[in-house]
């Protein structure tokens, strides 16, 4: 074997232990899947026949799914939203020079390190016991009941853990990029008298885009894969009405998907939905970074 | 001596308030912060009193401090929970998977920079590709999968360790590659062009130059996986099962979740266990982690 050769062997060695798990955890089920949607595939191996389009025109006829699909577009943008506003006063919070901010930046993030079942659970406590009973104490007639069980508060519960959660991540990006910005464009601006929050909106954020760019691709993607904190909170419920038929309020797409396969024994249609799933946040994702990016040219 | 008084201090870019403003700042932050903490207050003094103590009143504070001992008692061989066993699955999961995820990714992310043909690059092209892809996809089809090339190979990819860390370097090695590979282009290639005139071989001067060079990127990709990996819940219930002899800590807590509904004394015990080792290794390695998430976000 010349050196040349061993040299070669040795490279494709180093390639191999990834190339083989991509291709037989990623592609292959991948492909598989694709396919598996386009059939009557039980969970087993085996395919009695090809049904073609059949699953994703069942799919799509069904409240329980639609009503999924509304409701994780509603949790994705509110969440966006609550998120990337309270990660960014946060981390305006704790750049600017008040005593005891590296403590804060470091417990903000704390919720960040536990995961959505634990976290689900200690709010599923606080919801349901804590605060009904500072509501009854209070007064507050909205707050004495659990805002769990009830279905139109049920996705403000979803939303304040999940904010609470990610919010500290968040604001390490926002924070690591304020702390990038150049001091003296900030005090230039201040030397020729502009307020505050006039220096927010007109230098930091600008001069934040590309902070801004992957901060909101984070929690569209997070927002919309949500799993754990919804099993661990509500389990998607309590039961609500959608085109005249009983569905579960609070189940995201990524339950909806899981319990069809394992709940209703119907592994097809959850496959035929897990590739919608794939296809609408793939597009978002797109759609999302593509107009950050524009926005970032401009900036 | 004037001109070194003119130059801009260096300083944060964040806002510099005066005394009483900041005062005012400090006490915003500091509510904002209790706010955040109360639901682990909640869980450690909750964790010190009896489930009619919880029920009498949800909003209290422990009187018997000792109690915390009879819960974790009450818990700790509980085969519903074993905590320790529990830990130790997760451990030995988590450890193996970001030994494998980092070595394996860093191998192939320096063969794939080093060489500059069209199948590394398209290699590399369809590991950015295949971030995209929610693990939604491809999970069902996975589990069928793992279960024929099991009965094939005759080692179990179900409820097994290698089945599960396998399917962690699946998952973890697209974008591990990815950071090691944007790190790896920066290391200039004259310590590798020296190594190779000395007579190393192509595997010793990936190990031995290459590999100490990497140690900053392996924060990232540690803490990334890391935490993700500690914390995943969905992967460990499909490959593990419920109910299996192997269970990460997030399938015991959500395990005995099920089995103890109204018992939040004890509910409260297990989240606060299960926290405790993330949060611990939070205490020391504070630094690491918070410089891995943040780096990791922005490449």
């Amino acid at each position: 074997m010349t050196s040349r050769q061993k040299r070669k062997l040795t490279e494709f060695l180093f390639l191999l232990p990834t190339l083989i798990a991509f291709l037989m955890v990623i592609i292959i089920p991948f492909i598989f899947g694709i396919y598996y949607s386009f059939t009557d595939w039980q969970g087993t191996g085996a395919v009695n026949r090809v049904v073609g389009f059949e699953n994703y025109k069942a799919i799509f006829q069904e409240p329980g799914f639609l009503h999924s699909f509304l409701v994780t577009l509603l949790f994705t943008v509110l969440n966006i939203i609550t998120v990337n506003v309270v990660a960014f006063l946060i981390s305006l919070l704790v750049t600017s020079e008040i005593r005891g901010r590296n403590i804060y930046r470091a417990g903000f993030f704390v919720p960040n390190l536990i995961g959505g079942i634990v976290l689900g659970l200690v709010w599923q406590f606080i919801f349901s016991n804590i605060l009904p009973s500072v509501g009854q104490s209070l007064g507050l007639p909205t707050l004495s009941k659990s805002l769990i069980s009830n279905k139109d508060t049920v996705m403000i519960t979803l939303v304040t853990v999940n904010t609470w959660q990610y919010a500290g991540y968040i604001m390490l990006i926002y924070v690591a990029s304020i702390q990038g910005i150049s001091k003296s464009v900030m005090e230039a601006a201040e030397v020729d008298g502009a307020r505050y929050w006039t220096r927010v909106r007109k230098i930091q954020i600008p001069l934040m885009a590309n902070a801004f760019t992957i901060s909101l691709f984070l929690t569209l993607t997070n927002s919309f894969k949500m799993y754990d904190v919804n099993v661990a909170l509500t389990n998607g419920g309590p039961v609500s009405i959608f085109m005249m038929k009983p569905v579960q309020a609070s189940e995201l797409l990524a339950l909806n998907i899981y319990n069809t396969a394992f709940k209703y024994n119907n592994m097809a249609q959850g496959q035929a939905k897990a590739v919608i799933f794939f296809i609408v946040l793939t597009i978002f994702s797109v759609i999302q970074v593509t107009w950050n990016k524009s926005k970032e040219v401009e900036a | 001596m004037a001109k070194q008084a003119a130059a801009p201090i260096e300083r944060m870019a964040g806002y510099k308030p005066h005394n009483g403003r900041r005062i005012a700042l400090e006490i915003v932050t500091l509510i904002l912060f209790i706010l955040f903490m109360m639901p682990f207050v909640i869980v450690v003094f909750n964790s010190m009193r009896t489930n009619q103590d919880i029920i009498n009143a949800p909003v209290g504070v422990p009187t018997d401090i000792a109690q915390i001992g009879r819960n974790i008692a009450e818990i700790w061989n509980n085969p519903n929970f074993n905590f320790l066993s529990a830990l130790r699955d997760s451990v030995i999961i988590t450890v193996i998977s970001l030994a494998v995820i980092s070595i394996f990714s860093s191998m192939a992310a320096w063969v794939l920079v080093r060489n500059k043909t069209r199948w590394s690059n398209l290699l590399f092209m369809s590991y950015v590709a295949a971030m995209v892809i929610p693990f939604q996809v491809v999970m069902f089809p996975l589990l069928t999968w793992f279960k024929s090339v099991g009965d094939f190979l005759g080692i179990p990819m179900l409820r097994s360790y290698q089945g599960i860390i396998f399917a962690y370097l699946g998952f973890g090695e697209a974008m591990s590659i990815f950071i090691f590979h944007g790190f790896i282009k920066g290391v200039p290639l004259e310590l590798e062009e020296a190594a190779d005139i000395d007579g190393c071989s192509r595997a010793g001067t990936f190990f031995r130059i290459v590999l100490p060079l990497l140690q900053p990127v392996f924060v990232t990709v540690l803490v990334l996986n890391g935490l993700w990996i500690w914390n995943d819940y969905l992967l460990p219930l499909l490959v593990l099962g419920a109910s299996g002899n192997i269970r990460t800590i997030p399938l015991a807590v959500q395990g005995f979740n099920g089995a103890y509904v109204k018992q939040w004394h004890l509910i409260m015990t297990s989240t606060l266990l299960a926290m405790l080792p993330i949060v611990i290794l939070y205490l020391f390695a504070q630094k690491y982690i918070v410089q891995g998430m943040v780096d990791g976000s922005i490449k």
